[in-house]
């Protein structure tokens, strides 16, 4: 496969291995554009492309203009909350708004699972989902799985533990859908009030122990834990979830001796991942960030009708 | 004015009637069934290859007035009683107001005899303003036409005052019908909670959170020996405790929607807002053991919880769409295909279901052949076969999940007090 075929990128439960692969092996060249002395290449001249984020993000954001500026294409923020939404007007009218005016595609976040969905069955522009709910994740699971090939040279055969608040995780859905079209074994782990049981049901196992689960491990993918948790009343303290499942050095040990460590971002450190794993030789946190406009020039490329074959040479 | 409907295969089960028979109407009464009837100087339709059965009642529906008018009115949510072969609708309280006293019961009645386009039973709140907090006044309600109490919509979840209810709604011998979903449980979720939820990241709504509030409310009802109906059971636990609870001589009944009987938690995927419903849709054992339910008797009554909301409030983000779905110009086609043609009861064991047991629950006339009786006949064709298609429904609401089935056995005319107000699936104005 060297082409895209579908109008949209929505997540991962839909694809199929060989799309997987065409993108992670799209990014590649990508990431090569990035270490130029000059880092922009002609192929999405005048393209626009629009984020409509409404959700707050820095990273996944800022992630996708860049990717888009490195391609040549115009590109354009919408702050949701300061924009027509506060005027009370509904995602239909202003995906068709957006759309009459040009967008090429839409880049999406929002806190309501399946509104790029909607969005993409509303209008003819090409929709990227940045995050649903908790639903998908797909350009986050896509950087999380080019970074392991990078690391590890292929997903295939790998024993990869996803660690944290697995129910609320978007990231850990997209993951596994990945991870286990290209030939993971993928273990969750985390207290059973954040990791439902019906997650057996898409062909992981599931932990409540994070000593048994990331044992003998290639790959480690922390995720964020969010402070309303405790609120809502899904754990009895930060402090305790810390003790029982924060990536700290000792439990590293357990995992295989060069294993990878991932996290997402924003990090709480002491929390979910100990600051010296978090800044240690094992972790690639920083890498996966590039490794993020990498991944987004190769997805806003293809879905442009670009070619894997003829990446900017 | 004499109507002769000739040659249709009549199904009275109230009278135990199954068999090709004329009936003829004078007067807008039943005046006679049976073969070879007299014309006379009756207009005579000819509805052999038809089934001719009393109007069918919809114990369960939403006709969003007063205050929702955007949504629904009396006059359209009746024609589209009309239109779906439904004579009969029992209308929830859940509207702003609040039909939680006699003035908002007259004003509804007055509504529907002015619209004349099928008959409503108001249903009455359990307590003022639906807010659990004290009673409302059940007997003046009563007195003004309310047929039952309810919470649907807004579950009572104070057991004591569910306990007050009950017992003085049983000096009327008034129903209680129980909207059964323990609010902490569902917590705030907007799809059944399982393997579908697990992948889409949707907050889930348990099954236990209905079943707790079934166990609640038999063992209430056990207590008080008053009566109590089950509002649109969803899950094989729920079932499964009413048919107990029934063998033990509590006095209950239950209901089941079309839509819980034909579609699982599978359809959500789609995002289709219609979709969304409270109930939510459940998994496929939930769905066999519901169908189990009706052919056992656990569960009385089919009522569609016809849930009718203005385009743009569905037209949106799936966790910010209200719940419900429409239910009334589909009812008829999805129980004679998919409850009847698929095997699952007996015409006559079906039509009961939809006629004299809602009926005898509510304490209304209808549901009944019998001469003298109201003239309340829906004609279904049971050889007809068309599409489902929103945007020829009268219901202002269009949020079906069901567009583009093709279903087998639609109405075809629709009779009340002996007037004919729909033929071929158009009302007759």
């Amino acid at each position: 496969m060297i082409n895209w075929q579908r109008k949209d990128l929505l997540g991962l439960q839909d694809l199929t291995a060989d799309e997987i692969k065409l993108i992670l092996d799209t990014a590649g060249p990508m990431k090569e554009i990035l270490f130029r002395p000059i880092k922009k290449v002609p192929v999405l001249r005048g393209k626009t492309i629009v984020t409509m984020f409404y959700e707050p993000s820095t990273r996944t954001r800022t992630s996708f203009e860049l990717a888009g500026k490195y391609l040549s294409a115009d590109t354009v923020n919408l702050a949701m909350s300061t924009s027509s939404v506060q005027k009370g007007e509904s995602l239909k009218d202003t995906a068709l708004t957006i759309e009459a005016m040009g967008a090429d595609i839409l880049i999406m976040r929002h806190e309501a699972t399946g509104a790029p969905h909607f969005m993409a069955k509303t209008v003819s522009s090409r929709v990227i989902n940045a995050g649903d709910g908790m639903h998908e994740h797909p350009t986050q699971a896509l950087l999380d799985m080019f970074t392991i090939m990078e690391k590890k040279g292929s997903i295939e055969g790998l024993s990869v533990a996803i660690l944290g608040d697995i129910l609320h995780s978007r990231v850990a859905r997209s993951n596994i859908w990945g991870l286990t079209k290209l030939g993971a074994k993928v273990k969750v782990v985390g207290p059973r009030t954040l990791l439902p049981e019906q997650f057996r049901q898409l062909g992981v196992e599931t932990y409540y122990s994070v000593e048994e689960a990331i044992k003998d491990v290639d790959v480690i993918n922390v995720l964020r834990l969010q402070r309303e948790r405790q609120k809502k009343g899904l754990l009895p303290s930060m402090r305790e979830y810390s003790r029982l499942y924060c990536l700290t050095r000792e439990r590293l040990k357990l995992a295989k001796p060069d294993a990878l460590v991932l996290h997402p971002g924003p990090m709480n450190r002491g929390i979910e991942i100990a600051s010296d794993v978090a800044d240690g030789l094992q972790a690639a946190i920083e890498e996966q960030v590039t490794n993020g406009v990498a991944v987004r020039m190769a997805i806003l490329y293809l879905l442009m009708g670009g070619n894997r074959d003829e990446v900017a040479a | 004015m004499k109507l002769l409907l000739k040659g249709g295969r009549v199904i009275d089960p109230a009278n135990q009637i199954d068999g090709i028979m004329d009936v003829l109407i004078a007067e807008g009464k039943i005046a006679a069934v049976g073969q070879s009837v007299e014309a006379g100087d009756a207009q005579v339709y000819d509805v052999s290859g038809k089934v001719v059965t009393p109007g069918w009642i919809d114990m369960h529906v939403h006709l969003r007035e007063p205050g929702f008018e955007g949504k629904e009115t009396i006059w359209t949510g009746t024609r589209a009683a009309a239109a779906g072969g439904v004579t009969a609708v029992a209308s929830m309280p859940n509207t702003p107001p609040v039909a939680d006293n006699q003035s908002v019961i007259r004003f509804i009645r007055d509504k529907a005899r002015e619209a004349g386009w099928a008959k409503v039973y108001p249903i009455g709140a359990i307590t003022k303003g639906s807010l659990g907090e004290e009673l409302a006044e059940i007997g003046e309600m009563q007195a003004a036409g309310a047929v039952a109490i309810s919470d649907d919509g807004k579950p009572v979840s104070n057991g004591q005052m569910m306990r007050l209810a009950l017992e003085y709604a049983g000096m009327f011998d008034l129903p209680v019908i129980s909207h059964a979903e323990d609010l902490k449980l569902a917590n705030e979720g907007y799809m059944h909670e399982g393997y579908i939820s697990t992948i889409l990241g949707f907050r889930g709504i348990p099954s236990v959170a209905e079943e707790a509030m079934v166990a609640r409310d038999l063992l209430l009802a056990a207590m008080t020996g008053s009566r109590l109906h089950i509002a649109h059971v969803s899950t094989a636990g729920a079932g499964e405790m009413i048919r107990e609870a029934k063998k033990r001589g509590v006095k209950v009944t239950a209901e089941v929607t079309p839509h819980h009987l034909t579609l699982t938690d599978e359809a959500v995927q789609s995002f289709d807002t219609s979709t969304k419903v409270n109930p939510p849709l459940r998994t496929e054992e939930d769905r066999q053991a519901l169908i189990k339910g009706l052919m056992d008797g656990t569960l009385d009554v089919i009522a569609t919880d016809h849930a009718p909301h203005a385009r743009e409030e569905k037209e949106m983000e799936f966790a910010y769409a209200p719940f419900g779905l429409v239910g009334l110009e589909t009812l008829v086609p999805l129980v004679v295909d998919r409850v009847i043609n698929a095997g699952h009861l007996t015409w006559s064991e079906a039509i009961a279901k939809v006629t004299c047991n809602p009926a005898g629950i509510l304490g209304v006339p209808g549901g009944n052949l019998g001469v003298g009786k109201a003239a309340d006949i829906t004609v279904i064709d049971p050889e007809k076969t068309a599409v489902v298609r929103k945007e020829s429904f009268y219901s202002m609401g269009k949020n079906t999940p069901f567009e583009g089935w093709e279903l087998k056995g639609w109405p075809v005319m629709t009779v009340l007090d002996g007037r004919v107000v729909m033929q071929e699936g158009r009302l007759v104005e």
